[in-house]
């Protein structure tokens, strides 16, 4: 009864756009979505109320001495030391209970552990600072970025964040996975170590650059769970969220073939207004420059060098999109950015940032450094 | 264990001959004293105690709502890291090294430290490597910013740290130096100095907690040493230990770390077994309970200690096997941590209690001290540890077992010997002031990180998702009072050396207490130079029966 009530309020929620649901503080783990996340959570409270109880037994005998065994209550010393048999059975006891305890965590580990037989497999990079996503079995592939609002709103002082759905917990691009299958995560990582975790899904995992680590869920219900990366990655570690949709099998399909289809369009690589230009090359620089050269292009001291007044930003064009596509000692190449983005980009930052070269420079002027594919 | 002194006359004999301490500045800079040495490594450490807390605040105020409110993401990162590096190795470790100093020859009867020359140069290296590591907040690129354990590649990243790196392994090194001297003259001093009828199950508790930590600062130091040094030819001599495009292994280094690290832990903890033990029976009148069991316990926890490391790697894709036997190890050291808490407790059963500060700080270790525990035994459960694994959760959890554990057992360590050491007696009500502001508002501060890790609030993280608002101004509210409760204790100190209220503390200070331990049969002031007689130590009943 309850699950079904909860289930309509979040849907009634979703509907709106705003998943209320989600502004409620919780005090407790939640028990998620998998079967794996409920025997963690049966886990959890088990080994709790082992806690609890044992907690009320030793405090309770400790206050009950407190208030009782007081020089200003006139109780006399005992002078007692030690007691074998007391000492035998406090330290029997625990370790009972540890061994207890012990046989169902060995259980639940060994079920997340086993990734044999799965349906699919989706391949997770880590990289600073978000996620690359790649469905080994039909070759999808995206990046999934922090949303334009949080972004924008965590880089601005005096902000609003409560005005943000979703604010930190949302991406441009969510991970889709079909309900009820077995899916497989291979993760890694193109830079430093990162760690994906869903908590509906039970579990985290590092993603160690040069190295594979597996994982396996299986959804059961259909609805939309988040996560963020919880190991230190640099300074944008807190803005890089997860967002998994779990669809019905038919809106997977269906989701499958369209990402396809928008996959394999070639991109638009016609001439834009200087406005146009300018705006696109405003989200691009959102996604893939501000973490390192921050929103007002001043870089960071020391570490990052600025691109507000750089020679190197306002000069030739050319040499502009060598390091763009080549990458630098510290920068990573670029050559992901499609031809229009390339152009869209390099306009934005000649012209916005603080800088003002005046010049643009259209999508079919590019020439490909690499050829990406 | 209790002894008492049969006969001597040790500081009247002193009276008349003695050697005072050099005069002016310069007796704290060539002192090879113990008790000015310990003086200096405690004001040092107190010094540091509120170094890192001022990092903290400086977290707790950016945290206190959503949002960016006063610094930048990775100054924020390098307050996190320089925050943990400077209360482990300038504030904690360090002041437990000041109480073994003042301590260990008083209670083992011994006139001073084995190696006193070395002990003024263990505490100068110090301060060098703390200065070192404080310098780096001045630099080009700001001060480490990976977290104080310093993972690579990220602490290897260009665009992560500046010039920093070199300096910190450098501190490392020398802070590591400092230990390692220090331990290597705590375990002489221990084996070689005691009062020639002291035998080892004589000892206080505290002398074989400090005994045992000594061995694990040894064995772990230059394990840490070394895995910083591998960072370093990383970074600026082309090797690959940790570089997976190279051969290496970023893992690899985790292994190394926490083969320090989680010995590390039990360096701050184990000292503060011991000056609970030495504590709570004083007032609570009666024999510390099981001394035997509280010895070998201490020894088994410090065994265990270096063979759980990877459950601090849970997440980090250890094979099944590896998995299984560090959650079954870990487990396995709640045994005798549970031992040593219902010890503590039996002691209190059916004494005749007062509730002085050292004696309610200390009761309100083992109650917290206890709860971090708790969570430490949920997150050996290696499933939920995946849930558990790098949230504001486990925050909770370190932070219950070092500030209302290890500080507090400092704080009462203060409380407890001051009057010994200055022959003042400190303000008692401004002393459970301190004490109560304390325990209420460290609750505040860490008891929510419990919901916040549970309800998915990663930890190292600047901003946050808004429904983690609530309990993040709680406990930064909990975090403003519980650092400014502590300039009470900073007063206090400085009163207490200054005259404290006046009042003229006796030998013993508390009552009874020199059938615990020899010190307080010493002076009121304790002499400079003591114990140039050795005392003789007469066993009393249950010492005999327990042998």
């Amino acid at each position: 009864m309850n699950k079904i009530k909860k289930l309509c309020v979040g849907a009634i929620l979703m509907a709106l756009g705003q998943e209320a649901a989600q502004a409620d503080y919780k005090l407790n783990l939640m028990q998620g979505v998998t079967k794996v996340s409920h025997d963690i959570y049966d886990l959890h409270m088990l080994i709790l109320w082992i806690c609890v109880f044992i907690g009320i037994v030793v405090f309770g005998a400790m206050f009950y001495s407190i208030y009782h065994h007081r020089k200003s209550k006139g109780h006399q010393a005992a002078q007692f030391h030690e007691n074998t048999t007391v000492e035998i059975v406090w330290t029997i006891i625990p370790t009972l209970i540890l061994v207890g305890m012990a046989i169902p965590a060995t259980k639940t580990l060994l079920e997340l552990d086993d990734v044999k037989q799965s349906d699919m497999t989706i391949q997770i990079t880590g990289k600073q600072w978000y996620w690359d996503y790649k469905y080994l079995d039909n070759d999808i592939h995206f990046e999934s970025h922090l949303d334009e609002a949080s972004e924008i709103t965590h880089r601005t002082k005096g902000a609003d964040p409560r005005s943000v759905p979703n604010y930190l917990l949302n991406v441009d691009k969510p991970l889709v996975i079909p309900v009820k299958k077995k899916i497989r995560f291979v993760l890694t990582s193109g830079d430093v170590i990162h760690s994906w975790w869903v908590p509906d899904l039970g579990w985290k995992k590092d993603a160690n650059p040069g190295f594979i680590n597996e994982a396996w869920t299986s959804v059961d219900t259909a609805g939309v769970y988040r996560g963020q990366c919880t190991e230190l990655c640099g300074r944008d570690h807190g803005f890089m969220p997860i967002v998994v949709i779990a669809m019905e099998q038919t809106d997977y399909d269906a989701w499958v073939k369209k990402t396809l289809e928008q996959q394999k369009q070639k991109p638009d690589l016609s001439d834009q207004s200087r406005e146009q230009l300018m705006a696109h090359g405003k989200s691009v620089y959102l996604k893939n420059c501000v973490g390192c050269h921050q929103i007002d292009g001043a870089g960071v001291a020391g570490l990052i060098p600025a691109l507000t007044e750089s020679p190197k930003v306002t000069g030739g064009i050319d040499p502009l999109l060598g390091f763009l596509s080549a990458g630098t000692s510290k920068m990573p190449a670029f050559s992901k950015l499609k031809d229009n983005e390339q152009a869209e980009v390099v306009t934005y930052i000649r012209n916005a940032l603080g800088n003002k070269v005046g010049d643009e420079i259209q999508p079919n002027k590019i020439t490909p450094v690499y050829d990406d594919d | 264990m209790s002894a008492v002194v049969a006969e001597h006359d040790d500081h009247h004999a002193d009276e008349h001959h003695d050697h005072g301490p050099a005069k002016g500045l310069l007796r704290w800079i060539i002192t090879t004293n113990h008790k000015d040495i310990g003086t200096l490594y405690l004001l040092f450490a107190l010094a540091m105690f509120f170094v890192g807390g001022t990092m903290a605040m400086v977290i707790r105020a950016e945290l206190f709502e959503p949002g960016l409110q006063f610094v930048d993401p990775a100054f924020f990162n390098s307050m996190t890291t320089m925050h943990a590096l400077v209360m482990v190795f300038g504030a904690v470790m360090p002041a437990f090294v000041g109480l073994a100093n003042w301590q260990i020859p008083l209670m083992i009867g011994a006139t001073d430290m084995a190696l006193p020359r070395m002990n003024n140069m263990s505490f100068w290296m110090l301060v060098a490597g703390v200065l070192l590591l404080a310098s780096t907040l001045l630099m080009e690129g700001g001060a480490p910013n990976g977290g104080w354990t310093l993972y690579p590649p990220l602490v290897l990243q260009p665009i992560t740290i500046g010039k920093a790196l070199p300096f910190a392994v450098f501190s490392v090194h020398l802070l590591g130096i400092s230990s390692i001297m220090g331990a290597i003259n705590i375990i002489a001093t221990i084996f070689n100095m005691r009062a020639p009828s002291m035998k080892m199950m004589d000892m206080p508790l505290f002398v074989w907690t400090w005994l045992i930590t000594a061995f694990l600062l040894i064995a772990v130091m230059p394990v840490f040493a070394g895995a910083v040094t591998m960072l370093l030819t990383d970074k600026f001599f082309h090797t690959s230990f940790f570089n997976a495009a190279g051969g290496g292994d970023p893992v690899l280094y985790q292994h190394i770390f926490w083969f320090f690290g989680h010995p590390e832990v039990y360096i701050m903890i184990l000292p503060t077994f011991g000056v609970a033990s030495t504590i709570i029976p004083v007032f609570a009148r009666k024999p510390l309970f099981g001394y035997a069991s509280m010895v070998w316990a201490t020894g088994a926890i410090a065994f265990f200690s270096f063979i759980v490391w990877a459950h601090h790697m849970f997440t980090v894709g250890l094979p099944i096997a590896g998995e299984l036997y560090f959650m079954y190890a870990t487990m396995i050291i709640a045994v005798p941590t549970g031992v040593k808490v219902f010890n503590w407790t039996a002691t209190m059963w059916k004494g005749a209690m007062t509730f002085e500060t050292p004696m309610l700080f200390s009761i309100a270790f083992v109650v917290l001290f206890t709860m971090g525990g708790f969570t430490g035994l949920m997150m050996a459960i290696a499933p939920t540890d995946f849930q558990y694994h790098d949230t504001y959760f486990i925050v909770a959890h370190f932070h219950y077992t070092l500030v209302p554990a290890s500080i507090f057992i400092l704080m009462a360590a203060g409380y407890f010997w001051l009057p010994k050491w200055t022959g003042h007696m400190y303000n008692e009500k401004i002393g459970q002031l301190h004490f109560w502001l304390s325990a209420i508002s460290v609750n505040i501060l860490f008891f929510p990180q419990h919901f916040l890790g549970l309800a998915g609030m990663p930890r190292r993280i600047p901003d946050y998702a808004v429904q983690f608002a609530d309990w993040n101004m709680v406990s930064s509210i909990g975090g403003f009072i519980f650092g400014l409760s502590q300039l009470l204790f900073l007063y206090i100190v400085i009163d207490t050396i200054k005259g404290g209220t006046g009042e003229k503390v006796t030998d013993e200070v508390w009552e009874g207490a020199s059938t615990h331990s020899l010190e307080w049969t010493l002076p009121s002031p304790v002499p400079y130079h003591t114990w140039t007689t050795p005392p003789t130590i007469v066993p009393t009943e249950h010492v005999l029966d327990s042998h």
